[in-house]
């Protein structure tokens, strides 16, 4: 018929919907025989992990937005009463308040998958950028949804993070006021916050959606980060990776919920169970957990202005990451020097993170200074270059051949799979 | 290349760095008691917990608010509810009557703790400037949790000699700067114990502990129990998951 999608589904009620709307026929096509790498390890679980992940966070957001209150006086009380007084209402708040940790733990692992094994490099560099875009947008929604119940964390973390835009001469204190919605943070902040923090999550789908829709054009890259050439390199989506991906939810269910069960307040800050207080500063002001890198970076630069530009670079300098690195390879299994690097990179991160929960002084400042120094001069400087000194070990035919060329395990490491190994068993055989 | 491994290890310690980055601004440490309600399994003992209410209505609660429990949640420790009741009523709360004028009443179990002072400013006006703080979570407020209240009401002591004390302060090992607004709130003796259990000042505080640590988490118990089923079904089907990834995967490699 005419204007209709020709429908090879059986059952005749969904036939008749995919007939004139083909969402069971494009959900076969993108989930179900999609060709997938046959060669994924465990790294590949976690893009899936961060999807499960914003859809529980705003599962128990809209259940907690219907028993808060954003209100300056009101909304410490209100969080205690969803812990007390709503049914279950501690289990939501608990998997609300961890499931931010326990996203930024999925997305920082899937980001350290991207520049191991070069996933941002062409053809994929759009899927890259929306994926800064996403952490953006993660940070945004985090930072506000910390400040609603309202401690002393909440109330001193947003002071602190807003007042950051005074630095920007001439604008900068307007916008400070522009941002509160008055001289101080306050009611009308809270409320805002708590406007935008319902808001963004949904923007967030939004983007999620591009950045799939972009990956399933392109492919996904794999361990090997060689081009999928032949059908023999895949396998469909389901079973392979549903089943894959199930075990990975799984374990990651498992310490999600043992956060929440035995260790709920562990991520936390014992100073956000005191309500907000204008007139008394907490001896230490630190954000949470998943900041506290950014912490450092802006508190290494002894100018304001500088660190907040430093910063906001630190993600910059990922977005244009598919420029700077000039090396055609992209798994640093083939990158010695690279491979390397990339741990020195790792460190410097965790320095970075351990130094923005201390205190500014002595040996923590110089110890930021240095990463962050490394930090950018890993991005910037030693990337650019080393693509054109490094010499890359020699790249597997096939992804068909470096697999087949080894047995049993999970798609190994790119790193096991050597391409020696491929050159080397014909000899055995002789 | 071990990715796998390291990244487990970078992972681990991310979860050690928010511990540290707290302890960081905690110079004093807080002998580490044993707590009947610590570890997964642990539970609040009851006995402790009542007698610590005990402490808590008889002393504290000329000072302190506890602002967000109910006298209905005194089920939690194992008081029946004609108990409650009883307990309820014998507290005068303020209200407005029927006819619109201000009033008091018998409290009720659906009536929160009541609060010594009309606000803060009338608490602060009675403590030279200083606040009680509310003790509703002043457990999870603490970076010491339990231990850092227990040592708090076990820190009084004489000050060392080279050192001044305020006016209307008191000297406490404990406190931060060593010098709080809170005249020691507990000696030996203060309450008597229906159970017989001697009031010496540990003793009091362990108990008054004990009952805190419950009223910040009503839901502790639960939340453990509901975790270990949580957790040996997650484990379930985790390796039900593996094994059937596993024959999944079977045919292609
Ligand atoms: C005579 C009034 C009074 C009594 C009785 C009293 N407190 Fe206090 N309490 C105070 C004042 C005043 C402060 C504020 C101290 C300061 O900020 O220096 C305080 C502070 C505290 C703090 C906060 C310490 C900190 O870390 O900031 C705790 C905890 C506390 N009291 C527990 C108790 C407990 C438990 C009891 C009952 C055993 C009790 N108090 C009895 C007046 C009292
Ligand atoms: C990207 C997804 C999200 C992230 C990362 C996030 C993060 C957070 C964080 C860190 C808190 C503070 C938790 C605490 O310490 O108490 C919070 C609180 C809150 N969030 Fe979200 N959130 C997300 C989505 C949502 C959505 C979609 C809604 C509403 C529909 C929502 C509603 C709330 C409410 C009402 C609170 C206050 C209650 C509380 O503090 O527990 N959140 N959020």
């Amino acid at each position: 018929m005419a204007g209709l999608h020709k429908s090879e589904i059986s059952n005749p009620v969904l036939n008749w919907i995919d007939s004139r709307l083909p969402i069971f026929t494009m959900i076969q096509k993108e989930y179900g025989v999609f060709p997938t790498p046959r060669n994924f390890n465990y790294f590949w679980n976690f893009g899936a992990l961060a999807m499960i992940n914003l859809v529980i966070m705003i599962a128990t957001g809209i259940f907690l937005a219907m028993n808060y209150t954003p209100h300056a006086t009101m909304a410490f009380d209100s969080v205690e009463r969803i812990m007390r007084d709503v049914n279950n209402g501690w289990l939501l708040r608990y998997v609300h308040a961890n499931g931010a940790s326990m996203f930024f733990i999925v997305v920082y692992i899937h980001m350290l998958r991207s520049l191991y094994y070069g996933s941002y490099k062409a053809p994929r560099e759009l899927l890259w950028i929306l994926g800064v875009i996403i952490l953006l947008l993660m940070m945004a929604t985090a930072f506000m949804g910390y400040v609603l119940p309202w401690g002393q964390m909440s109330y001193w973390g947003a002071t602190v993070i807003t007042n950051l835009f005074s630095a920007f001469p001439i604008v900068g204190e307007s916008i400070v006021t522009w941002l509160w919605g008055g001289y101080s943070v306050d009611n009308a902040t809270l409320n805002r916050f708590f406007s935008l923090h319902y808001l963004l999550p949904f923007v967030l789908v939004g983007v999620v959606f591009l950045h799939v829709a972009a990956l399933h054009v392109t492919g996904s890259n794999n361990p090997l980060g060689i081009d999928v050439k032949t059908p023999q390199d895949t396998l469909p989506f389901h079973p392979y990776y549903t089943m894959k991906d199930s075990v990975g939810i799984c374990v990651y269910l498992l310490v999600f919920a043992i956060l929440v069960f035995f260790a709920p307040n562990y991520l936390g800050h014992s100073d956000n169970y005191i309500p907000a207080n204008p007139l008394v500063t907490p001896a230490h002001i630190v954000p949470e957990w998943y900041f506290l890198p950014f912490y450092a970076i802006l508190r290494s630069v002894p100018d304001k202005l500088g660190g907040v530009l430093l910063m906001f670079g630190s993600i910059g300098v990922l977005a244009v990451l598919p420029w700077l690195d000039t090396s055609p390879v992209r798994s640093a299994s083939f990158r010695p020097v690279y491979r390397i690097l990339f741990w020195v990179l790792v460190l410097a991160c965790v320095v970075l993170g351990i130094a923005g929960g201390k205190p500014a002084e002595g040996v923590w400042v110089w110890l930021s200074r240095v990463a962050t120094a490394y930090y950018f001069l890993h991005f910037l400087v030693i990337l650019p270059i080393l693509g054109k000194f490094e010499r890359p070990l020699p790249l597997p035919e096939s992804i068909s051949r470096a697999v087949l060329g080894r047995d049993g395990g999970f798609g190994g490491g790119g790193g096991g799979l050597m391409p020696g190994g491929a050159v080397a068993k014909p000899m055995e055989k002789a | 290349m071990n990715f796998v491994r390291v990244v487990a290890a970078a992972a681990l310690l991310a979860f050690a760095v928010p511990a540290s980055a707290n302890a960081a601004a905690e110079e004093i440490k807080f002998p580490p008691q044993n707590w009947s309600f610590s570890g997964p399994f642990g539970t609040f003992d009851r006995a402790s917990a009542q007698r610590g209410f005990q402490v808590y209505s008889e002393v504290c609660a000329a000072c302190h608010t506890v602002k967000q429990a109910y006298y209905r949640d005194l089920k939690g420790i194992g008081l029946e509810p004609k108990e409650i009741e009883a307990i309820a009523a014998a507290v005068t709360i303020a209200d407005i009557g029927d006819d619109g004028q201000p009033m008091e009443r018998p409290g009720r179990p659906s009536d929160r703790f009541r609060s010594p002072f009309p606000n803060e400013r009338a608490a602060r006006a009675a403590y030279n400037g200083a606040y009680p703080a509310d003790l509703s979570v002043i457990v999870k407020a603490r970076a010491g949790g339990a231990d850092q209240l227990y040592s708090l009401l076990v820190g009084y002591d004489k000050p060392p000699a080279d050192m001044k004390i305020g006016d209307g302060l008191y000297y406490n090992k404990y406190f931060t700067g060593h010098q709080i607004a809170m005249p020691a709130p507990l000696s030996d003796g203060q309450v008597e114990y229906a159970d017989g259990t001697r009031a010496s000042v540990e003793q009091m505080s362990r108990d008054v502990t004990t009952f805190f640590a419950y009223i910040a988490e009503p839901e502790s118990e639960v939340r453990k129990r509901l975790g270990v089923k949580v957790v040996l079904f997650l484990l379930f089907m985790t390796g039900i998951t593996y094994a059937v990834k596993r024959r999944v995967w079977a045919d292609v490699h």
